[in-house]
Parts: C-alpha cells; sequence; structure tokens
C-alpha cells in the first residue's frame, strides 16, 4: 500500500512499524539510553524503538520531550522514522533537531504493527 | 508557508548551520499551525536552563547550536537550577554546578543575557503593548499576554532559540487577534485580599479552563504582585496562554457571546486553598515564585527587621532587581535576618528534592504544584505568614 501525508522533516528511511494507538510521551515515556518504553500502562511497554518506523496517533507531555529524541539519536536508540496523525510540537522540534524523519496527516490506523514501511519525504510504502 | 528572499536564504543553509536548524523548526513548526508567514519578533524569553531539566541531550543540543549559532535580537534567560555565584552554600553538588555552568556557556556564547529569571519583564526585557514576541516560561507568557498586550505562544525551548537566532516565529495562536478573544467567563464572587486569593483563583480556573482563554469579572483592582502570580498559577495547574480581567487588562473589550460560565465564590477561595496545603512543619521557607518584585523586597525588609529567621529561608529574584533592592536599602535588611537571596533560581527548578528538605512552605500556588511534583510536601501561605513560620522558635 502507498500512503502520502505531509513531510515534517523529510528523509528516507526503511524499518519494521512499531504502532501505538495512543498518544506517546517522550520524557519519561522512553529510556533516553536504550530505546526502551517504560510509561506505565503504555502498549508498548517494554519495547525498544530503536531502528523502528514509530508510528502514533500524537506526542503529547513535556517539551523536555524534544531533547529525549536528541538524545536517543545520539545514542544510537533512536526510531528510523516517525509517523503520526497529527503532529505537535514536541515531536516535530524533536525529530528535527535530531534529524529523523518525520511524516504527519497520515491515517495511522491502516498501519500493522510489524509490517516493512520505506519512507521518502512524504510518502509511505508498505 | 511564504518565506522572503532572506528566510529562504537561511532555509537553504547560507546563514550557517544553526540558523539553518533554527529556520527549520519555524517552518515546520509553521507547516503544523497553518501559518501563512513568518513574523519578526522583537524579544525572546528562553526557557530550559536548568540542567534538572535539560539533561546532558539537552546541553548537547545547545552546544552544537552554540557553535555557530548567534541570537539575533534582544533574548533573556529562565532561572537555571543554581545560583551562579553561591551554589556551594545552597548545597548544591559540583557535579551538577559544573554540568549548569556549562549549559550557561553555551547560552552566552549564543549571545544571549544571562537575566537568569521568570519575570524578565522586572528585569530589562520589557515589550510594550501590541509587540509580537516568542517567550518560553508559562508565566512570562501568560503575563506579557494578558497584562502588557504583548503577542506570544506558548514556545517551549527550542522553539523559542530558533526565534532567538532567526529573529522570527511563524504568525499563527496569539499572534493573531482572533485568538485572543475569551473562551470561558468566570464570574468572581470571593473577596480577593491578597496576592495568594489570586494565586488560589488562578489555580482553580487554570483546572478548570486547561488551555482556554478565560475573562475574569468582578475584580476591582489588582496589583502587578496579584497579576504576577495569577498568571504563574493558571498556567501550572492549567495551560493558559492568556486571560482577560474586565476593566483592568488591556484587552479585556474583546469580547465573545454565549460563553460557558464558572463561578468563583469564598467556597472554592478556601477549597482550592486547603487543597494546596499538606501537613507537616516546614523545614524550608521560600518566597519568590514568580521572582521577587522590589515591592516585595520592601515587604520583606519591613517584615523581617530586626528579626532573625531559624529555617532556611530563600528570598527569589532577578539579579536587576536585587540590584534595586542594595538601592533602596532593602536587601542588607533582608540579609541581616538570615534570610538568602536565590539569585538566578528559584524552588522550581533548583534540585530541592536532593537539598535533603521534606516540607516547604511558599507564598506560590505555582511553586506548591511542582515542588509536590518533586516529591516534598507543601504549605501555602502568605508572604507574612512565610516569615512567620520561618522566624518562630523550633
Amino acid at each position: 500500500m502507498k500512503l502520502k501525508g505531509r513531510a515534517i522533516f523529510e528523509g528516507k528511511a526503511q524499518g519494521r512499524a512499531l504502532v501505538s494507538s495512543s498518544p506517546m510521551s517522550f520524557y519519561g515515556g522512553v529510556n533516553p539510553d536504550t530505546g526502551e518504553v517504560v510509561e506505565r500502562g503504555s502498549e508498548l511497554a517494554g519495547q525498544s524503538v530503536k531502528g523502528r518506523v514509530l508510528v502514533f496517533p500524537y506526542g503529547k507531555g513535556s517539551t523536555v520531550g524534544s531533547y529525549v529524541l536528541y538524545r536517543l539519536a545520539k545514542n544510537g536508540a533512536a526510531p528510523c522514522a516517525i509517523v503520526n496523525a497529527k503532529c505537535e510540537t514536541i515531536v516535530a522540534v524533536g525529530a528535527i533537531i535530531s534529524e529523523i524523519p518525520c511524516v504527519d496527516m497520515v491515517d495511522v490506523c491502516k498501519i500493522k504493527p510489524g509490517v516493512r514501511v520505506r519512507i521518502d519525504g512524504a510518502t509511505l510504502d508498505f | 508557508m511564504h518565506l522572503s528572499k532572506e528566510e529562504e536564504a537561511m532555509f537553504a543553509g547560507e546563514q550557517g548551520r544553526a540558523t539553518q536548524k533554527a529556520m527549520q523548526i519555524l517552518v515546520a513548526l509553521g507547516k503544523i499551525y497553518d501559518a501563512e508567514r513568518l513574523i519578526r519578533v522583537s524579544s525572546v524569553q528562553v526557557s530550559g536552563v536548568s540542567y534538572k531539566n535539560l539533561g546532558d541531550a539537552g546541553l548537547e543540543f545547545l552546544n552544537e547550536l552554540a557553535r555557530d549559532g548567534r541570537a539575533r535580537v534582544k533574548t533573556t534567560l529562565n532561572p537555571a537550577g543554581m545560583s551562579l555565584t553561591d551554589w556551594e552554600s545552597q548545597g548544591i553538588a559540583s557535579g551538577f554546578a559544573e554540568k549548569q555552568l556549562e549549559v550557561i556557556g553555551a547560552y552566552e556564547k549564543l549571545g544571549i543575557e544571562i537575566s537568569c529569571t521568570c519575570t524578565p519583564y522586572l528585569a530589562g526585557n520589557e515589550p510594550v503593548f501590541g509587540n509580537h514576541i516568542a517567550w518560553g516560561e508559562s508565566s512570562a507568557v501568560a503575563y506579557a499576554n494578558s497584562v502588557i498586550g504583548a503577542r506570544t505562544n506558548r514556545e517551549g525551548g527550542p522553539s523559542a532559540l530558533a526565534a532567538s537566532l532567526t529573529g522570527r516565529t511563524p504568525l499563527y495562536g496569539l499572534h493573531l487577534r482572533e485568538n485572543r478573544v475569551p473562551t470561558v467567563a468566570v464570574d468572581v464572587e470571593a473577596q480577593l485580599r491578597r496576592p495568594e486569593d489570586f494565586a488560589t483563583m488562578g489555580y482553580f480556573v487554570g483546572r478548570a479552563v486547561k488551555d482556554g482563554l478565560p475573562r475574569f469579572r468582578g475584580v476591582k483592582r489588582a496589583a502587578l504582585e496579584d497579576l504576577k502570580t495569577l498568571s504563574a498559577a493558571l498556567a501550572s495547574s492549567g495551560g493558559v496562554a492568556m486571560f482577560h480581567i474586565e476593566g483592568l487588562t488591556p484587552e479585556s473589550a474583546l469580547r465573545a457571546k454565549g460563553l460557558e460560565t464558572l463561578t468563583f465564590t469564598g467556597k472554592e477561595l478556601a477549597e482550592t486553598r486547603s487543597m494546596l496545603n499538606d501537613d507537616g512543619t516546614p523545614d524550608f521557607v521560600s518566597v519568590g515564585c514568580p521572582h521577587c518584585s522590589l515591592t516585595e523586597l520592601a515587604t520583606l525588609a519591613k517584615l523581617l527587621s530586626g528579626r532573625r529567621v531559624r529555617r532556611e529561608f530563600w528570598v527569589c529574584c532577578s539579579r536587576e532587581v536585587k540590584r534595586q533592592g542594595d538601592e533602596a536599602g532593602h536587601s542588607r535588611v533582608i540579609e541581616k535576618s538570615g534570610a538568602k537571596f536565590a539569585l538566578d533560581t528559584c524552588m522550581v527548578v533548583a534540585p530541592v528534592e536532593e537539598l535533603g528538605f521534606k516540607v516547604v512552605a511558599t507564598n506560590s500556588a505555582k511553586a506548591c504544584h511542582y515542588v509536590r511534583n518533586a516529591g516534598l510536601k507543601v504549605r501555602f501561605m502568605s508572604l507574612e505568614q512565610c516569615v512567620e513560620e520561618a522566624t518562630r522558635g523550633a
């Protein structure tokens, strides 16, 4: 399937989808050194975002979350791409400063966990 | 989004790497919030200064920007996690201090004034009505929009920095008049006698309206200190970036019909006040959240004159207001009592949970909110009661 969204930070990436149906908080929600999701009650708890195409509706929580994405990237534990239904400031700024390809305005329900997703600019292929 | 020739050049990296990064951030935000273009800002207030919140990742990002980025407009800084000069006597660990000073070094290199205050409007960053600005620090955002009538969204650390390095911000949100109209009315029936009453009301209303834009009716008078603490409370229990007070604030003529109405009576005042109080005897008293004004220093000097504090007592304020307090003779009286000036910092951003205190007494609803989140107990009281608490026998 091919989906076209809106590029927040343009780039190419491919990886297996890690999908959260609820909003994600990076500050306090993801271990910045390992990429493990540590937010209590999250359906992704215990899984790692490292190297995955991370799919979730939108970000929430503290604006410090942008710096958590940056630290993940510096530690080689960042997702290879981010796909949102609607990107907000925390994730957008985090993706840009960490240079993680980021696309939004995508119907995220269409992406099944585990599928291989290829991203090029605003286009998703899976 | 439309970009001017110069902005295109910044985006393409022709003015350096940091400027490009900054422009990428602004363009992405413009896209997300449907801004048609960027506008120039006259000043910036940068939040994200305490190493407690930034961590190593934030520090690394600042160092990267500081390689070739420079502030293009007047830019001031939020409080740090410690006094930049007296951190040792505050009990701050040297590992933390080293990192904090590195953060400050990066900001200095970026050409940002090391003002380290949450009340830039009392310390030389003084926008006027109608100015477009890009400010972080939620309490200062609410104050600037509501009391001054300047225009800013609630910026995070990186987006405020991006505005500083380019002199611009995307035109959306509170920069547009149509988004400055109230979304909820608040009928004030409680008697607001002191700043703590305003803080209590702000805490109650912030929780109820979240990121709404409240318009208060029935407030007869409000001093700068009342509005300062009201702004801080509204922005900490909720996400309020602007409010109006009928007959008092400059844009209170902006009206909307058929608004949902909240009522704030003596009952809500008493209930909220008791909700802000834990049990326990304070071992730490801290005032100045947001940072004290000169008037508050004068009041403190009067209350502390000839007395001795028996507990750790922090008076948080900016270096600029402290200087004014020195000239007026207040600082000497305050220090003679044993109270300490906590310059550049406050009880919210300093690592108070690591200083060994258990129960904090403060006159700020905002401080109660954050200090509680850090795991300490809080007692919410007036400035006068704070002094009583600090000076009474053990």
